[in-house]
C-alpha cells in the first residue's frame, strides 16, 4: 500500500468526507434538499430512521453512487465528483447493498477483486496485493473458505467474504449499506464488532446504515438521525437517543434506559406492555 | 510472505489450468485448419500442406491450398472468434448465459439490414455486409436505449432484445414474402449463415476489423471483470461504470457486427463458445481469450464438417451450429435452469 506523505505543517481537516448541502433525488423524487452530513473522522457514524427516510440514499450519496442535483460532497476538501474514480476507491470503500456473485468464482478471487484500484492495465499480482488479501480474510474470519466456491456459501459467510473484498480495498474510509441485513443475529453482531475492532486498532473512519436502534446505538461513536430526508438529531449515542426523539422520528412510544450489557442507551418499545395495561 | 505458488494462484495471474485451455484450443485449431486445408476434392497430406503455406509445393497445390481453401478458413476461424469474444461481453454484462447477441437481437438487425439490401435494394456482396453491420449498430442501439434507467439492466436487455428480435423476424418474413423468388433464395441463404465461396476480399477486410477490435477489447478487460459484480460494486473499486460499459458494448457489437456481415447470422456460437471455455478452464470472470479460441475453433469444425459431411457437400455452416447449438441450449436449460 502506498503510505500518504503526511506533512506535519498541514493541520488534516477534522471530515474528510462531507455532504455540503446536497439535493439527492432519484428521476424526479426528491428524497433530500440541502442536506449537510459530515462524517468525523476516525469515528464510526450509524445513520438510522424509518424506512424510506434517505439513510440509505444520504450514504449513496457520500460513496459517490448518486450524484446530488445540487451542493457536493467533498472529499478531503474536493468535490469527489472531480476526482478520478481509481483514486477515490483507493480512500472510500463502500459495501452495497446489493452486489452479484460471479459465476463459479472462489472466495480468494473475489476478495482479490478489492485490489483493483490499486493496480494498473499491465501491473502483476504483486507482494502488497497478496498481503492485503491474507489480512482481509483473516479480518473476517473466512481465511479457511478461502478456495470453496461462493455461491455455496451460507448468506452470513457470503456477507464476511464481500466485506473482506471491501477491506483488502484498504482505504481510510469505509462505508456499509445495511451491512447486518439478511444476517442472522449472531453474524449481526460479528459484523459489527469487526467494524468497531475496524475503527478502534486500524483507525478506520466507518460510516454505517443501520435498522436496529438498538444495535446502532451501542456500536455507534456518531449517531445521524434522519427522517424524511432531513436529519433530525445528531451524537453521541447517549446524547442522542431519547424517548423524546425516538417519538419524533420513529413514532415509536418508547422507554430508554441504559444497555445492561454496555451502558449505552436502550430502547424499549412499550407496544403490546401499553396496551395491555 | 506470500509464496510465489499463492501469488501465482492470485485472482490477476491466470492458474495454470486455463494456460492449458488456452494451449489445447490453439493445438486444436491448427490442426482443424490444416485438415481443412488438406482435405476435399483434391487431397493433400498435412506435411505437403505445411510445405506449401511455407512457400514450397507445386503451383496447382499452391493455387488450392492458397488461394481457394486458406481464406475460408480464415473466415471460419476469425468469424468464430469474433462471436466468441462478442458473447462473453455480452454475457457479463447481462450477468446472464442467455445473453448473447444472437438472443439480444443484434443478429435480427443485421438479417433485416441485409435482407433489405439483397431483396430491396439489389446491392452486392459488400453492400449486403454494409447493411447488415448498419442493420447490427442501429438496432443494438435502440436496444440499449430503451433498457436505460434504473434497476438492473442485464434482465432488461435481454428481454427488450428478445422483444425487438421478434419485430425485426416479422420485417424480415414480410420483405421475403413480398420479392421476387431469386432474391428470396439469396436472402434465405445468407439468413442460414454460410461461408460458402468466401475468398481473401472477405478474409483481408476480417483480419483487419480483429487488429482493431481484440486489441480494444484487451484494454477493457478488467473493468469488465469488475462490472461482473454489479454497477455499484464495480464503482465503488473505482470503474468509470457507464463510459466503460458503452465502450464495451460498441466493440462488442462491432465484433458481432463484422461477423455477420462476413458470413450471415451465424447462429449460437456467440451463445455456447464463452460457455464451453468457462466448462473447461473452470476460472471465474469473462474469459475473453478462451471464449474467443472456443469460438474460432467451433465455427472452425463446424463448417468443415458442413463442408465434408454429406457426398454432395456444401451445406451452409449454419445449418450445423444451428442444429448442434440447439441441442446445447436444450441441454443447458435442463440443467442449469435455476440459475438464468
Amino acid at each position: 500500500m502506498a503510505t500518504p506523505v503526511i506533512t506535519t505543517t498541514t493541520i488534516p481537516p477534522a471530515e474528510r468526507l462531507r455532504a455540503e448541502g446536497v439535493s439527492l433525488a432519484y428521476d424526479d423524487r426528491l428524497v433530500s434538499t440541502d442536506l449537510t452530513l459530515r462524517i468525523p473522522d476516525g469515528s464510526f457514524t450509524v445513520i438510522v430512521g424509518p424506512n424510506a427516510c434517505g439513510k440509505s440514499t444520504a450514504l449513496r450519496a457520500l460513496a459517490r453512487m448518486l450524484a446530488p442535483t445540487t451542493g457536493s460532497v467533498l472529499l478531503d476538501g474536493k468535490a469527489i465528483s472531480s476526482l478520478p474514480a481509481k483514486q477515490v476507491a483507493r480512500t472510500l470503500g463502500l459495501l452495497p447493498q446489493s452486489s452479484v456473485v460471479p459465476d463459479g468464482i472462489t472466495v480468494r478471487d473475489l476478495v482479490g477483486r478489492g485490489r483493483y484500484p490499486h493496480q494498473g492495465f499491465l501491473r502483476a499480482w504483486s507482494a502488497a496485493d497478496e498481503a492485503a488479501v491474507q489480512h482481509a480474510l483473516a479480518a473476517t474470519a473466512v481465511a479457511d473458505l478461502e478456495h470453496r466456491f461462493v455461491d455455496e456459501l451460507s448468506g452470513g459467510q457470503r456477507q464476511r467474504v464481500w466485506l473482506a473484498m471491501v477491506l483488502a480495498q484498504e482505504t481510510e474510509l469505509l462505508l456499509l449499506d445495511e451491512p447486518t441485513t439478511f444476517l442472522d443475529i449472531t453474524h449481526q453482531y460479528e459484523v459489527l464488532d469487526l467494524c468497531a475492532e475496524l475503527r478502534e486498532h486500524a483507525g478506520r473512519t466507518l460510516v454505517a446504515v443501520l435498522h436496529d436502534l438498538n444495535q446502532a446505538a451501542r456500536y455507534a461513536t456518531h449517531l445521524v438521525a434522519m427522517k424524511d430526508g432531513q436529519i433530525v438529531a445528531e451524537g453521541p449515542p447517549a446524547d442522542v437517543v431519547t424517548p423524546e426523539l425516538v417519538r419524533a422520528v420513529f413514532g415509536l412510544e418508547a422507554l430508554v434506559i441504559p444497555d445492561p450489557a454496555t451502558g449505552t442507551p436502550m430502547v424499549v418499545a412499550h407496544g403490546r406492555a401499553e396496551r395491555s395495561k | 510472505m506470500p509464496s510465489a505458488e499463492a501469488a501465482r494462484r492470485g485472482s490477476v495471474p491466470r492458474s495454470p489450468r486455463v494456460r492449458r485451455v488456452w494451449a489445447a484450443l490453439a493445438a486444436l485449431g491448427v490442426a482443424i485448419t490444416i485438415v481443412s486445408l488438406g482435405t476435399g476434392d483434391h487431397a493433400i497430406t498435412p506435411v505437403e500442406v505445411v510445405r506449401t503455406l511455407l512457400g514450397g509445393g507445386t503451383p496447382a497445390d499452391a493455387f488450392i491450398v492458397e488461394t481457394l481453401r486458406l481464406p475460408r478458413v480464415l473466415c471460419a476461424l476469425l468469424v468464430g472468434g469474433a462471436l466468441g469474444a462478442s458473447g462473453a461481453v455480452f454475457q457479463t454484462l447481462t450477468h446472464n448465459p442467455l445473453g448473447s447477441p444472437d438472443v439480444i437481437g443484434f443478429t435480427w438487425g443485421a438479417a433485416a439490414g441485409a435482407v433489405l439490401q439483397i431483396a430491396v435494394l439489389g446491392g452486392g456482396a459488400f453492400a449486403v455486409s454494409g447493411s447488415a453491420i448498419a442493420g447490427g449498430l442501429v438496432t443494438a442501439m435502440a436496444v440499449y436505449g430503451l433498457s436505460l434507467g434504473h434497476g438492473p439492466t442485464g434482465a432488461r436487455l435481454i428481454l427488450i432484445g428478445i422483444g425487438i428480435s421478434a419485430l425485426l423476424a416479422a420485417v424480415v418474413t414480410f420483405l421475403l414474402a413480398r420479392v421476387d423468388l431469386n432474391s428470396a433464395q439469396a436472402a434465405r441463404l445468407w439468413l442460414t449463415g454460410s461461408l460458402n465461396g468466401r475468398g481473401w476480399e472477405f478474409a483481408v477486410p476480417m483480419m483487419v476489423a480483429l487488429a482493431v477490435l481484440l486489441p480494444a477489447l484487451a484494454l477493457l478487460a478488467r473493468p469488465l471483470t469488475m462490472l461482473e459484480l454489479g454497477d455499484d460494486a464495480a464503482r465503488a473499486l473505482g470503474v468509470p461504470v457507464d463510459r466503460a460499459r458503452a465502450a464495451l458494448i460498441v466493440v462488442a457489437v462491432g465484433l458481432c457486427g463484422c461477423a455477420t456481415a462476413a458470413a450471415g447470422p451465424v447462429p449460437f456460437v456467440a451463445l455456447a463458445a464463452p460457455q464451453l471455455a468457462r466448462r473447461l478452464t473452470r476460472a471465474s470472470g469473462p474469459g475473453l481469450i478462451a471464449a474467443t479460441l472456443m469460438g474460432a475453433v467451433l465455427l472452425a469444425a463446424a463448417d468443415l464438417s458442413a463442408q465434408r459431411l454429406l457426398p454432395t457437400g456444401g451445406l451452409p455452416v449454419g445449418v450445423m451450429t444451428g442444429a448442434l447449438g440447439g441441442a446445447y441450449l436444450i441441454w443447458h436449460l435442463r440443467h442449469e435452469w435455476r440459475r438464468l
